[in-house]
């Protein structure tokens, strides 16, 4: 249990450094890798939290796929590649404010719902038990899901494509 | 382990995403702070989980990947195509419905 707090504290406090990075950062395309720091950490709190099936989706799908559209917008649509003083809003201190707000109201939120309550993980969940809540309970959204996916790959290359 | 202590830092990453949202003027930074948020909703349905034992919040933090890939792609598509339309990537030039 001690070990598995430790590993949290410290890939929270890489996440959190570079959630800041992902928003401060002046440069394009530092942000996108900052950004993969933030999906390969929460893929790591998966594990902790016992969910191996969904961290390894979280590692193909958002590094491998998420990261490198991600590269690629920058790249087609010619972001500035070093230094850049233009990338935010003049409205960054009201977007702190907020943000700050949210996060303190949340966080009294949680201590006050949740402040005493324990994880108690006995095993793994099985890849298995997965598939079998997918393909049994929820095989309904399942599929809407999979035609939103064809919806959505069908309306990216009709919005991108040059006529 | 405690369950606040992935749920504080699901509403850290919620916090900041927020902060992008609103301060990014380029297109896809704001996307990238979207993504944030979409991770912080993931790790409070894989934390909600664990903590009930029970393996329906992983099938929907895998119904939330999906959806958060598809919003990425045609994201980017709209944006490549206000940077073909008006030069450049920032959403703030977009006003021609601005009264």
């Amino acid at each position: 249990m001690i070990a598995q707090n430790v590993a949290f504290w410290i890939i929270a406090l890489a996440m959190a450094g570079a959630a800041i990075g992902v928003v401060r950062s002046t440069n394009v395309v530092h942000a996108a890798l900052y950004l993969v720091v933030v999906l390969a950490g929460t893929a790591a709190q998966y594990i902790l939290l016992a969910a191996e099936f969904v961290a390894w989706v979280q590692v193909l799908v958002y590094i491998g796929a998420v990261v490198i559209l991600f590269l690629f917008g920058i790249m087609l649509t010619r972001a500035p590649m070093g230094h850049e003083t233009d990338l935010d809003t003049d409205s960054r201190w009201s977007a702190a404010v907020v943000g700050l707000f949210l996060f303190g109201v949340l966080t009294a939120l949680l201590v006050d719902a949740f402040g005493d309550k324990e994880i108690v993980l006995h095993e793994p969940t099985r890849t298995a038990a997965v598939a079998d809540s997918i393909f049994r309970t929820y095989v309904l959204p399942f599929e809407v899901v999979s035609m939103l996916l064809l919806a959505a790959l069908v309306g990216a290359v009709v919005i991108a494509r040059r006529d | 382990m405690a369950l606040n202590q992935f749920l504080i830092l699901a509403a850290f990453l919620f916090g900041t995403g927020v902060y992008g949202v609103v301060a990014r003027r380029n297109g896809v930074l704001m996307l990238m702070s979207v993504e944030l948020m979409l991770q912080a909703v993931n790790i409070n349905l894989v934390a909600f989980s664990a903590f009930l034992h029970d393996v329906s919040g992983q099938v929907f933090a895998l119904f939330v990947i999906t959806v958060a890939a598809a919003e990425v792609g045609v994201g980017l598509a709209i944006i490549l195509l206000i940077y073909r339309n008006l030069g450049s990537p920032d959403l703030d030039r977009v006003e021609q419905l601005k009264g």
